[in-house]
C-alpha cells in the first residue's frame, strides 16, 4: 500500500537492505513500526510484570509449595507465611460485596432501562457513572469518619440484637471489620454494574417486552420474566468486572477492615486482605523471605483476578454460543 | 515533508510542555516556600516512636541551614531496617535494634546512633473513666495474650482500688506494621511473663494472639481514640499530643510508675554506665524504684560509609548537633535526654562515619 | 378481580418501586459524598492549605502545597509513559493491525487493566526502585503511567473504529498514503474521543494511591526532578486520615475535596466533551 499510483514513479533500488531502507522512506512503514513497537510493549511490559513477579517470590515458593495456600498463620518472627487468611478476606470481603451490590445494582439498571423516562435515564447514569470514579482512598476517607460510626451505633447492635444467634454476627463489635470492608465494597461496584447491566438491558429487543405484555403480563413480570433472562449474559459480565474490581481494592478496605490476619465466622470480626496487608507491610518486611512472601501473595491475586476476568469471558462466549446455536 | 507535521509537531509540542513544566516546577524562584540554593535532600525512614521529635528537628535544623533537607517519613521501625538495607534511604531509624542476623545482611556496616529515651505507655479509651489506671505485669501480658478479656475483669479490679469498670469488652490494639515501638512493648512482655515468651516473642513484627491493627503510633492512636473500650501500646508523646488517657505500670521494684522524663531517666540510668560499643541495649523492665519499666532508647541508623561527601558532612554534622542543641529540644515532647555517658561516648563514635 | 390478579397487580407495584429505591440509593450516595466532602472540606481550606509545606507533627498550620503540585508531576510523567503507548498502541490495533498480533495485544491489555494497583506498584518497586536504590517520582510516574496504558488503547481504538469509511476512502483516493490518512484525516476526526480517554485515564490516575506507597513514598519537602521521593495528595489523604490528630483530619478532608474537585471535573468534562460532539455531529 506504500506506493500509490501517483508515487509509483521512484525507482526501486536492489539488495534487500537497499529494499527495507526504500520502503522505511515511504512514511507508511515508519508509521507502521513505530505503532508496533507502541503495541509490542505493551505485550513486553505484561510479560516483564509477570516474570517480574514470579522470579521475586521463589523463595516463600520453594519453601511452603502449595501449603502456602493452606496456611493460616502469618508470624515473621518464626519465618512461617501461610496466606489464608488473606485469600479468606479477600474472598468474603468480595462475597459480601456482590451480595450487596448485586440486588442493588441490577434493580437500579431495571428501573433506569424500563421505567425511567430517557432524559432522566441518562442523567442518572451519568450521575452513577460518576460514582466510579471517586477515588478509593476518598471512600476510605468516609469509611472512618461516617461508616465505622454509624456501624457501631446504631447498625451493628441492631444486627446483633435481631439476629445474633447467627455465627455471622456474633462477637465483639469494635466497628472495623469485614461487614465495613464489604459495604464500602459494594458502594465501590455498584456503578459497574449498573452502568453495564443497564446498558444490556436497553439493548433487549422492544419486540420481546410487547410480546410479554401482549400476553398479559404485568410490567414487573415482563421484566423479571423475559427481559432480565434475556440479557443474563450481560449481567453476569457486569458481576464479574465488578469481582474484579472489588478483588483489587486496597486502600478503602485497608482503612475499614482492621487489619488482623485471623479468619473468623464473624462478620464483626476484623479481617485482612491481599491487598491490604501488601500495602501495610512491603515497606517493612525485614528479609527477603517476608518480602517475598508479600509478592507471592500479589501473584496470587494477579492470578485470581485473570481467572475471573477469564470466567466472565467463558460465560460470555458459552452463552453466545449456545443463543446462536439456538437460533 | 510538510504534512508530517501535524502529528510530530503535536507529539514534540506535548513533550516540550511537559519538560518545560517540569523545569518550571523545579526551578527554586517558582516554588513558593523559602529554598534558595538548590538544596541537598537527605531521606530517612524508619521508627514512628520518635517521629514527632525528628520532625521537629528537622524542621528546625532545616531553618538553620536551609540548604538542607532531612525528609524523614514514619513507615515504621521495621521499615527503617528494611530500607538502610537496601540502601534506599540515606538513613534509617528504629526502637528496636536490629539483630545480629539484620547486621549480617547489610552491605556496608549499619552503626547504631542513640537520639532520645522514650516510653511506650498502655493508652485506653474507656467512656466514664478519666483517671490514670494501674496496670500490673500479668494484667498486661493477660490482655494481650487474649485471656483477659473485659475491663471488668477481677485481675484489673485488684490493682485498682475504688474505680467501677463497665461490663465493655477489651478491644486491643497493636501495630499492623513492622514496629520498634512493638519491639519495646513485646520485649517487656517477653521479659515479665514466660507464657508470652514461648507463644509470641519479641520481634518488629509479631504474631498476635488478638487485636486490631494500626498502622504507625498514628494509626494506634487513631483507632483508640474512635473505638470505645480499646488498650493500646504508644509512644508517650502521641497520647499526650491526643490528650488520651494512659495508666501507669508496676515496675521490678513493685511500686506503680508513669512514664515521665524522671521516670524514663531513671530506667536508663544503670545502662549508661555499662553501654555497649555499639549502643543495643534493652532498658525495660529496668532496675530501681523510680524506673519506669517500658522504657527505650531509639537509634538512628547510619551506613559506616557514605559515598556522597555532601550528604556525609551533612548528616555527621546533624549527629553533633542533635547531640546538644538537639538534646535542649527533646524535654519540651516528653522524650527524655540521652545520659552524659551515653552522648560522650557516642560524640567519639560518630567518627566511624567515613 | 380475583385474589391471583390482586397479588400480582401489587407485586408489580411493589418491585418497581423498589428498584425505584435502589436507583435513588445510588444516587443519593454520590451526592451525600459530594455533599459532605463539600462541607467538612470546605471548612477546612484556607490560604495556608495550598501555600504552606506540612508542619512538624503536632503543630498545626500546615498545609499540602507540595502534595499538590507532586500529584501534578506524577501526572505528567505517567502521562509521558502511558499516553504516546496507549494512543500509539490503539493506532496499531484500529489501523494496521494484523489478526492474531491484534489479539494477544488486545487480551494482554485488557489483562493490564485488571492488574489490581497494588501489584503494579510492587511491579514499580522491582525494576525501578529497588535497581536506583531510591524511592522517586519517576518510580511512582512509571507505575501510574503504566495503569494509564488500557484506558487510552481502548478509547483510541474505539474513536479511531468510529470514523466512517467514507472518509477513509475519499483521501485514499485522492492518492494519500495510509499514514497520512491516518495522520491528517482520521486522527483530526477521531480526536475528541481520544482526548477524552486521555482525560478520563489521568482522572483515573489522579486518585491512586496503592501504587505510590513504596515507589515515590512521600516528602516533607518541595521535590526537584524526577529522582526524589515525592508528595501526593492521596497518599498525605491516607496518612493524616488514619492518624490521631484533628489538625491532620481536617487536612485530610480539604484535600479530599481537591483531589474529588479535580477528579470529578475531568470526568465530567470529558463526558460532555463526547456528548457535545455526538449532539453537533455529523
Amino acid at each position: 500500500m506504500a506506493d500509490t499510483p501517483i508515487t509509483a514513479a521512484r525507482t526501486r533500488p536492489s539488495g534487500r537492505v537497499g529494499q527495507f531502507i526504500h520502503r522505511l522512506r515511504g512514511g507508511d512503514e515508519v508509521a507502521h513500526l513505530i505503532t508496533l513497537m507502541c503495541a509490542a510493549s505493551i505485550i513486553a511490559v505484561t510479560v516483564m510484570l509477570v516474570y517480574q513477579l514470579y522470579i521475586n517470590s521463589s523463595l516463600p515458593r520453594h519453601k511452603f509449595g502449595f501449603e502456602f495456600f493452606l496456611g493460616r498463620t502469618w508470624d515473621p518472627v518464626s519465618g512461617d507465611f501461610g496466606a489464608l487468611p488473606f485469600i479468606y478476606g479477600t474472598l468474603v470481603s468480595s462475597a459480601l460485596a456482590l451480595l450487596l451490590a448485586v440486588p442493588l445494582g441490577v434493580g437500579a439498571a431495571v428501573f433506569l432501562s424500563e421505567l425511567a423516562p430517557p432524559r432522566i435515564s441518562t442523567a442518572t447514569t451519568f450521575v452513577i457513572e460518576l460514582l466510579a470514579a471517586v477515588p478509593s482512598v476518598i471512600y476510605g476517607l468516609l469509611g472512618i469518619f461516617v461508616l465505622i460510626p454509624i456501624l457501631r451505633k446504631p447498625v451493628m447492635p441492631f444486627l446483633k440484637h435481631t439476629l445474633g444467634f447467627l455465627p455471622l454476627f456474633k462477637g465483639p463489635i469494635y466497628g472495623v471489620s469485614m461487614l465495613a470492608a464489604g459495604v464500602v465494597l459494594a458502594i465501590m461496584i455498584v456503578p459497574f454494574i449498573i452502568s453495564v447491566s443497564r446498558e444490556v438491558l436497553l439493548a433487549v429487543p422492544v419486540e420481546q417486552r410487547e410480546a410479554a405484555l401482549g400476553l398479559g403480563a404485568t410490567k414487573w413480570e415482563s421484566t423479571w420474566q423475559i427481559v432480565v433472562p434475556f440479557a443474563r449474559v450481560g449481567i453476569f459480565a457486569s458481576i464479574f468486572l465488578a469481582l474484579a474490581r472489588a478483588l483489587g481494592e486496597t486502600m478503602a478496605v485497608t482503612m475499614v477492615i482492621g487489619n488482623d490476619p485471623k479468619i473468623s465466622a464473624s462478620l464483626f470480626a476484623p479481617g485482612y486482605s491481599i491487598a491490604a496487608v501488601i500495602a501495610n507491610e512491603f515497606t517493612e518486611a525485614t528479609g527477603d523471605l517476608y518480602l517475598q512472601a508479600l509478592i507471592e501473595l500479589g501473584l496470587v491475586l494477579f492470578l485470581l483476578t485473570i481467572l475471573i476476568n477469564g470466567l466472565a469471558r467463558l460465560v460470555i462466549i458459552a452463552t453466545t454460543q449456545k443463543g446462536a446455536a439456538r437460533g | 515533508m510538510k504534512l508530517k507535521l501535524p502529528l510530530l509537531g503535536l507529539v514534540l509540542g506535548a513533550a516540550l510542555f511537559a519538560a518545560g513544566m517540569i523545569t518550571i516546577v523545579d526551578s527554586p524562584s517558582a516554588a513558593p516556600a523559602p529554598s534558595p540554593a538548590p538544596a541537598i535532600l537527605i531521606n530517612g525512614a524508619g521508627a514512628t516512636f520518635p517521629y514527632p521529635m525528628y520532625s521537629k528537628w528537622f524542621d528546625e535544623y532545616h531553618k538553620l541551614h536551609p540548604d538542607l533537607q532531612f525528609n524523614y517519613q514514619s513507615i515504621g521501625s521495621g521499615g527503617g531496617i528494611r530500607q538502610i538495607l537496601a540502601g534506599t534511604v540515606d538513613f534509617g531509624a528504629s526502637d528496636g535494634p536490629m539483630t545480629d542476623d539484620q547486621l549480617k545482611q547489610a552491605k556496608v556496616k549499619i552503626l547504631h546512633f542513640p537520639t532520645v529515651l522514650g516510653a511506650d505507655v498502655p493508652t485506653y479509651n474507656i467512656p466514664g473513666i478519666n483517671q490514670e489506671l494501674n496496670f500490673t505485669p500479668d494484667v498486661l501480658a493477660g490482655i494481650f495474650l487474649g485471656k483477659i478479656t473485659n475491663w471488668n475483669d477481677k485481675a484489673i479490679a485488684s490493682a485498682n482500688p475504688g474505680v467501677k469498670f463497665p461490663d465493655l469488652d477489651i478491644v486491643v490494639v497493636h501495630r499492623s506494621d513492622g514496629s520498634g515501638t512493638t519491639y519495646i512493648w513485646v520485649d517487656y512482655l517477653s521479659k515479665i511473663s514466660p507464657e508470652w515468651k514461648t507463644k509470641v516473642g519479641t520481634n518488629t513484627s509479631v504474631n498476635w494472639p488478638v487485636g486490631l491493627g494500626g498502622k504507625g503510633n498514628e494509626g494506634v492512636s487513631g483507632l483508640v481514640k474512635q473505638q470505645p473500650g480499646s488498650l493500646g501500646y504508644v509512644e508517650l508523646i502521641y497520647a499526650i499530643q491526643n490528650h488520651m488517657t494512659y495508666g501507669k505500670v508496676r515496675n521490678s521494684s513493685g511500686a506503680f510508675v508513669k512514664a515521665d522524663l524522671a521516670s524514663v531517666t531513671a530506667a536508663a540510668a544503670g545502662a549508661a554506665k555499662s553501654m555497649p560499643d555499639d549502643f543495643r541495649v534493652s532498658i525495660t523492665n529496668a532496675p530501681g524504684k523510680e524506673a519506669y519499666p517500658i522504657s527505650s532508647f531509639t537509634w538512628l541508623l547510619v551506613p559506616s560509609k557514605i559515598d556522597d561527601p555532601t550528604k556525609k558532612k551533612a548528616i555527621v554534622d546533624f549527629l553533633h548537633w542533635m547531640l546538644k542543641d538537639g538534646q535542649g529540644m527533646v524535654e519540651a515532647l516528653s522524650y527524655a535526654k540521652l545520659p552524659k555517658e551515653v552522648v560522650a561516648k557516642e560524640t567519639k563514635a560518630i567518627s566511624l562515619v567515613m | 378481580m380475583n385474589l391471583r390478579m390482586a397479588w400480582r397487580k401489587s407485586l408489580n407495584i411493589v418491585m418497581l418501586s423498589l428498584t425505584g429505591v435502589c436507583a435513588l440509593f445510588t444516587v443519593s450516595v454520590l451526592f451525600f459524598i459530594l455533599g459532605y466532602l463539600l462541607w467538612y472540606g470546605g471548612k477546612s481550606l484556607n490560604w495556608a492549605f495550598f501555600t504552606n509545606l506540612p508542619a512538624p507533627v503536632g503543630e498545626t498550620g500546615g498545609g499540602m502545597a507540595n502534595a499538590i503540585v507532586g500529584s501534578g508531576k506524577l501526572m505528567l510523567l505517567a502521562s509521558l509513559v502511558g499516553i504516546p503507548i496507549g494512543v500509539l498502541g490503539g493506532v496499531y490495533l484500529a489501523e494496521f493491525g494484523g489478526q492474531t498480533f491484534s489479539f494477544l495485544v488486545r487480551y494482554t491489555t485488557d489483562l493490564l487493566n485488571g492488574v489490581p494497583s497494588i501489584v503494579m506498584g510492587i511491579f514499580a518497586y522491582t525494576i525501578i526502585v529497588l535497581p536506583m536504590k531510591h524511592f522517586s517520582a519517576l518510580a511512582g510516574g512509571a507505575a501510574l503511567g503504566v495503569m494509564m496504558i488500557p484506558i487510552a488503547v481502548r478509547t483510541t481504538e474505539e474513536s479511531l473504529r468510529g470514523v466512517p469509511l467514507v472518509l477513509r476512502e475519499g483521501a485514499l483516493a485522492l492518492g494519500t498514503s495510509k499514514w497520512r490518512t491516518v495522520a491528517t484525516v482520521v486522527m483530526p476526526a477521531a480526536i475528541r474521543g481520544i482526548v477524552t480517554g486521555v482525560m478520563l485515564t489521568i482522572a483515573r490516575v489522579a486518585g491512586e494511591t496503592a501504587p505510590l506507597l513504596f515507589t515515590a513514598l512521600s516528602n516533607k519537602f518541595w521535590s526537584s526532578g524526577w529522582n526524589q521521593p515525592i508528595a501526593s495528595l492521596p497518599v498525605m489523604i491516607y496518612t493524616y486520615a488514619v492518624g490521631p490528630y484533628d489538625d491532620w483530619h481536617r487536612q485530610a478532608w480539604a484535600a479530599g475535596l481537591v483531589l474529588l474537585g479535580f477528579v470529578l471535573l475531568a470526568n465530567v468534562g470529558a463526558r460532555m466533551m463526547v456528548s457535545r460532539g455526538m449532539a453537533g455531529g455529523r
